[in-house]
């Protein structure tokens, strides 16, 4: 029962897994929800789904499913009666069948079913192939319990089928949306506890001694929470073209968390990252930095964190002199190189649709660069690359 | 045990019945979250009301750890007693600390345990407490003795999304997130506050609400609670609904604003869209 509805909720990328199945399952069979289907999305939303950032994909994900049985025509004068009636009952427990007798019966129930589903092959033309795999199939014998009762109850909510799922409330939570000022909020927070790790409780000696002190010399020991974090973040822009846009919702989102680092450093690159890269955007043909003199100057266990397309010409990252810009002695990849092996935890943030990345070979040999720790610009790949930082 | 509708004085979407209802059914801790203001805590709070039964509130803090919530074992007066001589020192029993999780599983009748604000812990926090929530047992190790839940405790725990929470904790609970009422639940919410409110003061205090609410780029939207308070001070002033009234039509800051915009720049935003406005007129 239900393990189709499970699956299509699974194939909308909702993590969800069999403990939560077996719970709705449970909860049906306690009689949480009877007979609506408004009540039964509330109830299989509020098991399977653990976070507001899901709720748009579960939506999606209970109408794909449900347009499914609620389309699904019958031909009732082909099926024998009497088997459809067994059938409809063995999937009630005693407690729903008193209630369908308090409704007027099964009997009278599965006459207005059958008016109703007789309008409705009016204006559905077609086959009763549903019939055939819905009908045999339990899950699709569940699927008209909760629409056949609800006729029965009131014949006015059939309209109202603009169901709830339908309405998209959740749009906004969904995570892999890209990062813009709308979910700016969300990205910050991630970022601020990727920020406060490390923080924890350490021996207040001075308070500890006057509390002894006080305490008649009985040992009386006082903590307190450490005061800075020890994250140091080096950060590496691509900018130009058709990254700025990008860029700047990055610089702003980074900028705004800077107190909470321990230290942050901004650096721009073009493309792919050469001998040398630079500070300040505007000035960036006089005052180049050296790479090696960054690679010296920090120690590796700063966390660095590459933002780019990685969208280029392969020999760009590959050959010498492949630059765009001016002639490099040495390739990209040998630079890139020196890099990662210096810091501990380098990641590579695109904005670029994750779907689009095969399509790039450049954006492959930049994965393979960065130990394939490259993540969407997303809050969800934000979330990911912060884990890996960790 | 009857299903939770709501009390009196809080007023409960369907979803919400819904999902404190499975959660009580199922045994299982319902996690709830919503923007601030939007009445989570509150929740717990009635629901204990209408079942008649005990709250247990746990506030989480940034230095709470899961195993006060069990137990503490106070070494110190320990090691101060054993200094001092006395007899009490020779039962470790005496130092153990019962702890509200201990409370709650030691309770007579099943009572509502309320895990308030567990975002604001330690990343760790709900990693430790999967067993204990999950088999409602754990063990006291100075004492050897195993503590196990009389009656499974309903629980509510409250978030603000401060901190992701660990998947196997996800898992064994159930999920509620509170949306932001439509106007006719507000209305809904609001009498049972004010019972007493003209309707035509509550109309032009929803309208301008709900207008302040869609103005972009405020830092900090007003919720529910703001509005509540907002109202009572109106009442409390006797401001005449012609008042707000004027104000939505000339886009002029609200009377007692104070109490829905809580941030100077918000504030001052406001301002400067009520200074615009009257320029092009």
């Amino acid at each position: 029962m239900l393990i189709d509805f499970f699956c299509k909720v699974r194939d909308y990328k909702i993590p969800c897994t069999l403990r939560e199945l077996l719970d709705l399952i449970r909860a049906l069979e306690r009689g949480v929800v009877f007979a609506s289907i408004d009540d039964f999305y509330s109830l299989s939303r509020t098991i399977l789904v653990k976070d507001e950032a899901h709720f748009d994909k579960f939506d999606r994900a209970f109408a794909d499913y449900f347009s499914g049985v609620a389309s699904l025509e019958l031909d009732l004068s082909e099926i024998p009666q009497d088997w459809l009636k067994k059938h409809f009952e063995k999937q009630l427990s005693a407690e729903e069948k008193a209630k369908i007798k308090a409704l007027g019966g099964l009997d009278k129930l599965m006459e207005t079913l059958a008016e109703r589903l007789k309008e409705q092959e009016k204006r559905h033309q077609g086959g009763n192939k549903w019939i055939g795999t819905g009908g045999t199939s339990p899950f699709g014998a569940y699927g008209y319990n909760p629409e056949g009762i609800r006729i029965g109850q009131d014949g006015s909510r059939h309209r109202r089928a603009t169901k709830v799922w339908d309405k998209r409330q959740f749009k906004n939570l969904d995570a892999n949306v890209e990062i813009g000022t709308r979910n700016l909020k969300v990205a910050l927070r991630k970022l601020r506890q990727f920020a406060r790790t490390g923080s924890s409780d350490e021996l207040a000696l001075d308070e500890t001694i006057a509390a002894t002190a006080r305490n008649a010399g009985y040992l009386d020991i006082k903590m307190k929470p450490e005061r800075h974090n020890a994250i140091k973040v080096l950060m590496f822009f691509d900018i130009g073209g058709s990254m700025d846009d990008h860029i700047k919702v990055c610089e702003q989102l980074f900028s705004a968390i800077h107190g909470e680092f321990k230290h942050l450093e901004f650096f721009y690159f073009h493309n792919c990252l050469y001998e040398n890269v630079w500070r300040d955007n505007n000035r960036r043909h006089n005052e180049k930095i050296d790479l090696l003199q960054v690679l010296h100057t920090y120690s590796r266990d700063y966390k660095v964190i590459f933002i780019g397309d990685a969208t280029m010409g392969p020999y760009e990252i590959t050959y010498p002199g492949g630059s765009v810009e001016h002639w490099n002695e040495e390739a990209g990849n040998v630079w890139m190189k020196r890099l990662t092996d210096h810091f501990d935890k380098v990641i590579w943030l695109n904005p670029q649709n994750e779907a689009q990345w095969p399509y790039y070979a450049s954006i492959k040999i930049m994965q393979g660069l960065v130990d394939n720790k490259m993540y969407p610009l997303t809050l969800a790949g934000l979330g990911q690359g912060i884990k890996a930082l960790i | 045990m009857s299903a939770f509708q709501g009390t009196s004085n809080y007023i409960a979407s369907n979803e919400l019945q819904l999902a404190v209802n499975a959660a009580i059914t199922l045994e299982r801790p319902l996690l709830i979250k919503g923007e601030p203001g939007t009445g989570k805590t509150m929740l717990a709070e009635e629901l204990a009301a209408s079942l008649g039964v005990e709250l247990i509130p746990w506030h989480i803090k940034s230095t709470t750890k899961a195993q006060q919530g069990l137990y503490e074992y106070d070494a110190v007066s320990r090691l101060r007693d054993s200094q001092l001589g006395d007899e009490k020192v020779n039962d470790i029993g005496n130092y153990i600390i019962k702890g509200k999780l201990w409370h709650a599983f030691t309770s007579d009748h099943r009572p509502v345990l309320l895990i308030d604000e567990i975002d604001k812990a330690d990343i760790e926090f709900p990693n430790d407490l999967l067993l204990e929530l999950d088999k409602m047992e754990f063990f006291v190790y100075e004492t050897q003795e195993k503590i196990v839940a009389k009656q499974r405790p309903i629980i509510i725990i409250t978030s603000n999304n401060e901190k992701e929470l660990p998947d196997a904790f996800l898992r064994r609970c159930f999920f509620h997130y509170i949306r932001f009422p439509e106007k006719a639940e507000m209305q809904a919410i609001v009498d049972v506050h004010f019972p007493k409110i003209k309707q035509k003061l509550l109309d032009e205090a929803l309208a301008l609400f709900f207008d302040l609410r869609d103005v972009p780029g405020l830092k900090k939207k007003p919720s529910t609670s703001e509005l509540i308070d907002w109202l009572k001070l109106l009442l409390a002033e006797d401001i005449s609904p012609e008042v707000l009234h004027e104000t939505r039509q000339k886009k002029v800051i609200p009377p007692l604003h104070g109490a829905l915009l809580k941030n100077e720049q918000d504030v001052h935003l406001f301002e400067k869209l009520a200074f615009m406005h009257r320029g092009q007129r």
